[in-house]
């Protein structure tokens, strides 16, 4: 029968969903598996599983499977996570999945990028259930109201894999996915030091997040879940700062939602500016420092 | 440790790709064909753990057509031991893939599959899990660093807020994030060398039907065209004027 389950890896992806679920056009419930989802959001049934901890992949998609039966949708906010749990509980159910899904055209047709977002397909599935996973930047926000029947759930989390250790990323800073400006920085910052004295600098300023290019991941400069682009995290600010970035394809794949681009760069020919509302032609190390001084005065 | 490495043949990752006229498909007419980044990343694990004294045997292994020899030929020049073809001329989705690639391990026995996290083409990310679910063996995702420990491998993944190291009982299925390795460059008599090392080629173990289809391929839409402003103070005015600072 047609009816989506939105399962909600972290807490806020039951809003960031519900505005897919919505859009979606069919009676959904949502498995909430962290803390606690909103029961405003438009869901029949909220499920709440409290899990302290999220087990590795194959308890959890074994636990899932309990819940996935009924469904002809079985969805979740894209992350690196989603994509490890929810590709193995199509596996287990044998399903169809698409991955990234930017757009539904109907409750078979959905729209993805392909190539690192160079290339947009349009993917028809043959068979459900099916499942997916949604970047949520091309939904509308969810209309509020109502309220859900909300219910405790236990989930079976046995798995084989075991979890030896965790490493987080500290810092205060917004989450990447979720903030409402997001400055970030290429190759040319050089180090660490540098990049967040001149990158995180201007971000704290404006309240921002801070990300980065593959480049720069890779030449050590910035950790890997900074990552900004297609095969990074994809970013839908309101604000993006693009300072010292050229802009490929695969970057501009994970930014191309943003509300605002402003690209800082030294070579005027550099392919971020075909991308930007505000490109400057400048070297970031003269105009960040100016830019940051002037944000600071004049309100 | 018996290690079997599915490859997958790709358009030239560095290649600027486009849809055909008619959006059927990715015009591929004058660009080379690579093996995917992410399973060359997985045959150079593959190889180092052998080098390490971890593994005994490399198996590679692709399904399509006859020219994913050359993919196959690579995987072999840079230290896999011998190389299956699957040989299709049909459409594979990540189901398939994972089906046919279940019914070869439960015949070889490997202790380890390794495989990239996506192919640079259709970047599903699925084929590794759905094959790990069908084999009901343990996976570890987008790893970034792979440890024997006593029998068992300890896998350092990403994740989206940094990364966890997983203890996998063997048989697993790893998959590789970029930061594992940096696979060796081999140069061409390397490959011309590794023509005498065996390839087989056999049928597909069952007739794939797909669950997904590509109706069309399109560009992306485009932002319109870029606007320059010619200093700091233009920038913050035009920031202010949208509302976002």
């Amino acid at each position: 029968m047609a009816r989506l389950l939105l399962i909600a890896f972290q807490p806020h992806e039951g809003l960031q969903g519900a505005g897919f679920a919505q859009s979606f056009g069919m009676p959904f419930d949502v498995l909430n598996l962290t803390g606690e989802a909103p029961n405003d959001a438009g869901a029949e049934r909220v499920l709440s599983a409290n899990l302290a901890e999220l087990p590795p992949a194959d308890g959890l998609a074994k636990g899932l499977l309990a819940f996935a039966g009924g469904y002809s949708h079985v969805a979740a906010i894209s992350s690196m996570l989603s994509k490890d749990v929810m590709a193995r509980l199509a596996g287990l159910m044998d399903a169809a999945m698409v991955t990234d899904v930017i757009e539904a055209d109907s409750p078979t047709v959905f729209k993805r990028p392909i190539v690192a977002g160079t290339v947009i397909a349009t993917v028809e599935v043959l068979a459900e259930p099916v499942l997916l996973t949604v970047r949520p930047s091309g939904f509308a926000k969810p209309k509020v109201g109502g309220s859900s029947i909300v219910e405790s759930v236990l989930i079976e989390t046995a798995s084989m894999a075991k979890r030896v250790s965790v490493v987080a990323r500290a810092g205060t800073r917004p989450d990447l996915t979720r903030a409402r400006v997001v400055v970030s920085g290429g190759r040319p910052l050089k180090d660490a030091e540098t990049f967040e004295s001149v990158i995180g600098g201007l971000a704290d300023q404006l309240g921002g997040a801070v990300g980065a290019t593959r480049a720069a991941v890779d030449n050590g400069i910035v950790p890997n879940e900074l990552q900004v682009g297609q095969t990074g995290k994809i970013v839908a600010p309101d604000l993006y700062i693009a300072a010292g970035i050229s802009g490929s394809t695969q970057h501009m794949a994970g930014i191309k939602d943003s509300k605002v681009i402003v690209a800082i760069n030294k070579d005027p020919d550099a392919p971020i500016f075909e991308g930007a509302d505000f490109g400057l032609v400048a070297d970031l190390f003269d105009a960040i420092p100016e830019l940051r001084a002037k944000l600071g005065t004049g309100e | 440790m018996r290690i079997l490495v599915p490859v997958k043949r790709v358009v030239d990752p560095y290649a600027k790709v486009r849809p055909l006229p008619d959006g059927s498909g990715i015009d591929t007419g004058s660009l080379k064909f690579e093996i995917n980044p992410f399973d060359e990343i997985a045959v150079e694990e593959a190889v180092r753990l052998r080098e390490k004294g971890a593994a005994t045997e490399i198996t590679a292994i692709s399904i399509g057509t006859a020219q994913v020899e050359e993919q196959l030929r690579k995987a072999l020049a840079m230290g896999a031991d011998k190389a299956i073809l699957v040989e299709s001329d049909a459409a594979w989705d990540s189901p398939a893939i994972a089906e046919e690639l279940a019914n070869v391990a439960r015949e070889l026995k490997p202790d380890l599959i390794i495989m990239g996290k996506q192919a640079t083409d259709d970047d599903n990310n699925q084929a590794g899990q759905m094959l790990a679910a069908k084999l009901d063996w343990p996976q570890a995702t987008f790893a970034s660093k792979v440890e024997p420990v006593n029998g068992k491998l300890h896998v350092t993944r990403e994740t989206d807020s940094g990364e966890e190291t997983l203890e996998l009982p063997l048989p697993a299925i790893v998959t590789t994030d970029l930061r594992l390795n940096e696979p060796r460059y081999i140069a061409l008599p390397g490959i011309i060398r590794a023509r005498t090392k065996p390839l087989e080629k056999r049928p597909a173990s069952h007739s794939p039907s797909p669950k997904t289809r590509t109706l069309r391929v399109e560009p992306p839409p485009s932002r319109g065209a870029g606007k320059k402003v010619a200093n700091v103070d233009e920038l913050v005015a035009g920031l202010k004027e949208r509302g976002v600072i």
